[in-house]
């Protein structure tokens, strides 16, 4: 047991500063990826809400089809199709080999992608979920386009959609294991590092999981804040 | 886009179907039953055990799948007491290591559906049939279980298809399902965007077989929202009585 901590430790030989700033990169990749979504999903949403015919089609097809096909493939995809673009240039310029987007882009690309579909639906449902006679009054009282949607739309979009925001954010956190086939060193690859270096598998891979859980924990602590916040004054 | 060459891969990756869907029907089926037990558990309130279920809800559900599966197939393989234990020659197979780290996964995510709809079984319910002399397994199996599953039948649709997806996690740990198939196909072709569209072919359409069973398991087990049968005097009454 002691020598389980030692192993994790901070010392010369400890694998404590590796974990550490691997645990970083899967929050960097996973907010990027959250991030993007996040953009995706209110210009989804909007299309699906606003949009004419051929864009509600283009998004309803979006958000089935995403929300149907493994994250694995996507990921795949957005790694190993990013090759087949970049490789021709990068021979180009004297490179060898097979040249793809590090697998940070990559990671960052494919969880947004996927995790947009789950977004738009949540934006869609909030937007939903906001009643008329509020946006009407903005209406009512003058508001310009832009400004009723910055002050009145969004805030209370916002409200609404957190709930929902948290679990995608949840799952987009868990999903970032994946990326770990990439070969970027977030918390799973540096685990597969660790334990094929210590031969000490189960202690490396729990020691990810326990990460994971932290993670999970913390950003749970957040958004139970945030939509303690964002209800302020709600009956 | 080649067509011959995505025709090639689709017919390549039909054989990784049986994989994915036996891993898929047999997590869901064992993750169930383990699900409602957890969920009776949790509603009942049955002490230490209750604990337990908590705990296990909470880090099974706090975890990506992938750390699971790979504590399973890697890491029980360092401790010797395990490799010399019987259950090694299960826990060394990649395929009934998938179907463990699935079927304990979906167990959570169940179990929370299951603990939602018993939790909304109406009281007057229950406390009907307890008026008619029922009790104990009698009133669970005919009350409480049937209205429980149409409530969580929605919810659990939506745990089906992400079951679907997570089996190709399974790829990770060398089987050969639809996934497994394609990642091979793509390392060695570099043609990743055919086999990326011949494999969500599979997926979509998987996704939407399960989606159509689980609307007609609905239909059938919501008898009373359905429409009358032309010409079906008597139910047609009765829906108007008690919508």
């Amino acid at each position: 047991m002691l020598e389980t901590l030692a192993m994790f430790g901070f010392g010369p030989d400890g694998w404590g500063p590796a974990m550490l700033r691997a645990a970083a990169n899967t929050v960097a990749v996973a907010a990027a990826g959250f991030a993007l979504g996040g953009g995706l999903g209110i210009l989804v949403a909007w299309a699906k809400i606003a949009g004419n015919a051929p864009l509600r089609w283009l998004a309803a097809g979006y958000t089935t089809v995403l929300r149907g096909i493994p994250d694995l493939l996507v990921i795949y995809l957005f790694y190993f199709g990013s090759g087949l673009l970049l490789t021709p240039i990068a021979h180009m310029f004297g490179a060898e080999g097979f040249v793809s987007l590090p697998g940070f882009l990559a990671g960052m690309g494919a969880i947004g992608v996927v995790s947009g579909a789950y977004h738009a639906e949540v934006i869609r449902g909030a937007f939903y979920s906001v009643s008329t006679g509020e946006l009407e009054a903005a209406t009512a009282i003058g508001m310009p386009r832009l400004l009723k949607f910055r002050r009145i739309t969004l805030p209370l979009v916002a409200r609404h959609a957190l709930p929902g925001l948290g679990n995608v954010w949840q799952m987009v956190l868990k999903e970032s294991a994946l990326i770990s086939v990439t070969g970027l060193v977030e918390i799973m690859r540096q685990a597969q590092i660790g334990s094929s270096f210590t031969r000490q598998p189960f202690t490396f891979y729990f020691a990810a999981g326990v990460l994971f859980l932290t993670i999970t924990i913390l950003s749970g602590l957040i958004f139970n804040r945030l939509e303690h916040r964002y209800s302020r004054g709600r009956a | 886009m080649d067509f011959e060459f995505l025709s090639q891969t689709f017919l390549k990756l039909l054989h990784g179907i049986p994989v994915t869907l036996e891993l898929a029907t047999l997590s869901l089926m064992l993750g169930a039953c383990l699900a409602l037990a957890f969920a009776v558990i949790r509603v009942r309130r049955i002490r230490p055990l209750n604990w337990l279920v908590i705990g296990y809800v909470y880090v099974f559900r706090g975890t990506p799948l992938l750390v699971q599966l790979f504590i399973i197939y890697y890491g029980l393989a360092q401790f010797p007491e395990i490799r010399s234990s019987f259950a090694w020659t299960y826990l060394r197979e990649p395929y009934w290591c998938a179907l463990l780290a699935l079927t304990l996964n979906t167990a959570a995510y169940g179990s929370e559906i299951l603990r939602g709809a018993l939790l909304s079984v109406p009281r007057g319910q229950i406390m009907a049939a307890r008026a008619c002399g029922m009790s104990g397994l009698l009133l669970f199996r005919r009350i409480s279980f049937p209205i429980a599953l149409r409530q969580a039948l929605p919810a659990y649709g939506n745990e089906f298809i992400l079951m679907i997806k997570a089996t190709s996690l399974a790829s990770l740990v060398t089987l050969a399902d639809v996934t497994g198939i394609a990642a091979r196909i793509i390392a060695e072709t570099y043609r990743p965007v055919e086999v990326f569209v011949a494999a969500g072919t599979i997926y979509l359409a998987l996704s939407y077989g399960l989606i159509l069973l689980v609307r007609l398991a609905e239909i059938r087990l919501n008898p009373d929202q359905r429409e009358p049968a032309p010409g079906a005097g008597v139910s047609a009454a009765r829906k108007e009585v008690n919508p």
